[in-house]
């Protein structure tokens, strides 16, 4: 008897643990399940909820005719308006996997659905100078009251507190305040900018700070509102360069692609047009390498570069030197030939010259998705590569108000015609 | 109720310098329990960079260190002993994730593979950091921060609006290249870790350093697959923003729209130049940029940056002044926000570190403990996490493991 009941138990515990797999199994991503009303726009606020929604995140993008995302319709990198709201790449690149539907803030029922969103969401997302959302009667009180639980990020340049939460910025001068614009560039030029990855630094601040509430709520139950500063989120970048200030008093400045110690770290001339490679030795055994591979000239015996410390201080000369070598081989020879010594070195890549890398192509991070209305268009995904749950493109962009039908009707159960009239009425528009 | 995001999460670091210590130190801002696993005697390699606390070198007293290791416990292990790996073992038994940043190479060689890992802790989350990921041609290649800045495409394009290219690319300044990759790393451990909740099911993380950088100028890169322009970082005649110079410093404005533009105008007072017919449209502003920036910079070395900054804000324009580490440390904004915060440590005393760039409303970021001197928490948790009497300890000390 006694047998058989174990039998019975072996049985049940094989059946269980089958569909214990199965109902794992069927979770393919690891944000599934997380569903996001996200009010962004603009690089800063939509490549947050981009990377989210590479991790299975649902993210309903809320957009309207009324106050359309200015990446739709024209890029200033370049200086080029696109046709309409549906022929951007540069908006199908930062906000891939999400849906949109449209809807009028500026209309008090399109204000009531908004909320009725936030309601089915797990997260809401906002980049609008601090008070915008309040001011439409969707700022985190009137949130909290439709879904207690909400996680609400609130981005803007300054943060929603403090004496200049009221003024603005875009990327070029989040970057300026924090401190990380004066850090970059030549000692003998002014202070710049960089490119628009500062948005998107931004941005992958915000998606962790999400991350990090969500689990929270996993774990209690409780959501929260989250003040993110994008100056302070450049800021936190130059961490060494604070310290020296707060410890020393020194202020530091910007000073090409020097290091504090090491010699030679720069990019160097390589043969062809623009081409350079970039060198850096740390160690002893990492110079007595490189000066192999250069087949120990002369000039690397003599006492100024002799160690670290005068190889430091005599690094212009240095680098001289190491030009006159690099120069006669392309900047992959160079680094081919510095790996195989164990010397770190990397051509500076052109946007060109990244897709015939052949590691780059091994890695994939490139995938081409077909877009409903620009066709095929290459895109990258996520930098990271998940074993059970990989992050994926599941989809490209979507173009304005897409799923209106599957947002209005199927997750909030309005009837057609109901959808209908608010079209109608410019609420869903 | 826990008190911070993050304290339900056991972290295990095994990483050096700047990438994977930040990716940890995220965690350890927002709660996680972090521990530290150092190299006995040598301890991690930002000990021994500076800036030092009144410039003079101390393995205690490293700025970047002490900034980077905020509220981690640190303990000491040579892992390359056979015992050494034994003990890590017992520790990634406790443990949710395990960060870490080593050659692939080097994990392999010792046994510290997820694969390993996994049958001692199936529910591990393992993150690793590497340059250029577990895959692919380069995948044993070494690159310092630099190299991966140039290899990640933004080098190239750095300075922007450069007048030719006769001078090199360069890479971003501070520590943004590492930062960012340990920041993007904790993205996929923190999504790791939530899907660990729901499922129980731990996994392996191959975050790629250059693929990191690569997103991060995505943009630039897609560009040249879709519209097959190719970048460098020559001028552009592209209207501002770039830096402006003062009196005292620069400033960065940006009027990119037709209403900032007439705001920019207005506050300039109207001068004759921009009513000029290739100035009416952002588009041809844009193209005209070249012809524009030499007015405002005429301009803006009238004024001193600070004032001029608040000026045109309070006009709704997007200005900010290029700030120094200097300007940020006075400036009230971040004082306000208490973006700085002081931190007592045993051997550099009282320091002000910079904090977290988010505030959470329920669950604040805290600054629990300093960072940890060399070995300071080997008793704590290896008598407390793993149980070991002191006598062990001590034999383990001996032998120069611990």
């Amino acid at each position: 008897m006694a047998g058989v009941q174990q039998r019975r138990v072996g049985e049940v515990k094989r059946i269980w643990d089958r569909i214990g797999s199965e109902i794992v199994l069927m979770r393919t991503a690891a944000l599934e399940g997380v569903r996001i009303a996200d009010f962004c726009w603009l690089w800063a606020g939509a490549y947050a909820t981009g990377l989210l929604a590479l991790l299975g995140a649902e993210v309903i993008k809320i957009e309207s005719m009324a106050r359309v995302d200015p990446s739709r319709k024209m890029t200033l990198t370049i200086g080029q308006a696109f046709e309409g709201v549906d022929h951007s790449p540069v908006f199908n690149s930062i906000n891939l996997n999400k849906l949109s539907v449209k809807l009028n803030l500026k209309q008090p029922k399109g204000v009531e659905l908004a909320k009725k969103l936030v309601q089915i969401s797990d997260v809401v997302t906002q980049n609008m100078r601090p008070g915008a959302m309040d001011n439409i009667g969707l700022g985190h009180e009137a949130l909290k009251e439709v879904k207690p639980d909400i996680i609400m990020l609130s981005s803007s340049s300054f943060g929603a507190e403090g004496p200049l939460r009221r003024y603005g910025g875009y990327a070029p001068s989040f970057a300026a305040y924090s401190g990380l614009t004066h850090l970059t560039g030549y000692s003998d030029a002014p202070p710049n900018p960089m490119t628009g990855s500062t948005d998107l630094m931004s941005a992958t601040t915000s998606a962790f700070a999400i991350l990090a509430a969500l689990n929270h709520r996993q774990n209690t139950g409780q959501g929260q509102l989250i003040d993110l500063s994008s100056v302070e989120s450049l800021a936190v970048f130059t961490g060494d360069a604070l310290m020296d200030y707060l410890m020393n008093g020194r202020v530091r400045s910007r000073r090409g692609n020097q290091d504090d110690i090491m010699a030679p770290h720069n990019c160097y001339r390589c043969r062809g047009d623009d081409k350079w490679v970039s060198i850096a030795v740390s160690t002893e055994e990492e110079w007595q390498a490189f000066c192999r591979v250069m087949g120990n000239p002369e000039w690397t015996r003599d006492e100024k570069f002799s160690d670290t410390y005068s190889r430091w201080k005599n690094r212009d000369e240095l680098d001289r030197l190491v030009t006159e070598w690099t120069v006669n081989y392309t900047h992959y020879e160079v680094t081919e030939m510095l790996q195989k010594a164990g010397v770190a070195a990397m051509p500076s890549l052109s946007n060109q010259e990244i897709f015939s890398n052949p590691h780059f192509k091994e890695r994939k991070l490139a995938v081409e998705v077909e877009h409903p209305v620009m066709g095929k268009q290459v895109v990258l995904g996520a930098p990271w590569k998940l074993s059970e749950t990989p992050a994926k493109v599941t989809k490209a962009s979507p173009v304005m108000g897409e799923n209106n039908d599957y947002v209005f009707g199927e997750l909030l159960g309005m009837p057609g015609s109901e959808i209908k009239q608010l079209i109608e009425e410019q609420v869903i528009y | 109720m826990s008190e911070q995001a993050l304290d339900h999460l056991k972290v295990l670091e095994l990483c050096n310098f700047v990438c994977g210590p930040y990716c940890s130190k995220l965690l350890a801002d927002l709660g996680a329990e972090v521990i530290k696993v150092e190299p006995p005697r040598v301890g991690d390699e930002a000990r021994k960079r500076g800036p030092f606390l009144n410039d003079i070198p101390h393995p205690e007293r490293s700025g970047l260190f002490l900034y980077l290791n905020t509220n981690k416990s640190g303990i000491t292990l040579d892992i390359k002993t056979t015992k050494g790996r034994g003990i890590l073992k017992e520790l990634i038994k406790k443990a949710n994730i395990l960060v870490e940043d080593n050659p692939p190479k080097v994990m392999k060689e010792l046994g510290l593979t997820y694969r390993e890992l996994k049958k001692i802790n199936p529910r591990l989350v393992m993150t690793s950091i590497t340059p250029f990921g577990q895959t692919g041609p380069y995948r044993d290649y070494k690159a310092y921060e630099m190299n991966l800045h140039h290899a990640g495409g933004e080098g190239y394009l750095l300075p922007t609006q450069s007048p030719d290219l006769t001078r090199e690319p360069v890479k971003a300044g501070g520590l943004v290249g590492d930062c960012i990759c340990g920041l993007s790393s904790a993205i996929a451990t923190l999504a790791a870790a939530y899907n660990l909740n729901e499922t129980g099911v731990g996994q392996y993380i191959d975050a790629s350093k250059q693929d990191v950088l690569m997103t991060m100028v995505l943009l630039e890169i897609a560009m040249y697959a879709n519209m097959g322009i190719v970048r460098n970082r020559l001028e552009r005649p592209l209207l501002m923003p770039i830096p402006m110079e003062c009196q005292d410093g620069y400033i960065m404005i940006s009027a990119l729209t037709d209403r900032e533009w007439q705001d920019l105008v207005k506050f300039m007072g109207n001068p004759s130049w921009a009513s000029d017919e290739m100035f009416s449209h952002w588009l041809l502003r844009q193209t005209n940029g070249d012809k524009i920036n030499p007015h405002i910079g005429e301009w803006a070395k009238h004024y001193k940056k600070e004032k001029l900054f608040q000026q045109l804000q309070e006009n709704t324009l997007a200005a900010a002044p290029v700030n120094t580490s200097e300007d940020l440390v006075h400036s009230a904004q971040m004082e306000a926000r208490g973006f700085f915060a002081e931190v007592e440590h045993p051997e550099a005393g009282k320091l002000r570190h910079p904090r977290v760039p988010y505030k959470f409303s329920e669950t604040p970021s805290k600054v629990k403990r300093a960072a940890p001197l060399l070995g300071q928490h080997n008793e704590s948790v290896y008598c407390g996490w793993l149980g070991y009497s002191k006598e062990e300890l001590v034999k383990l000390k001996e032998s120069g493991i611990v």
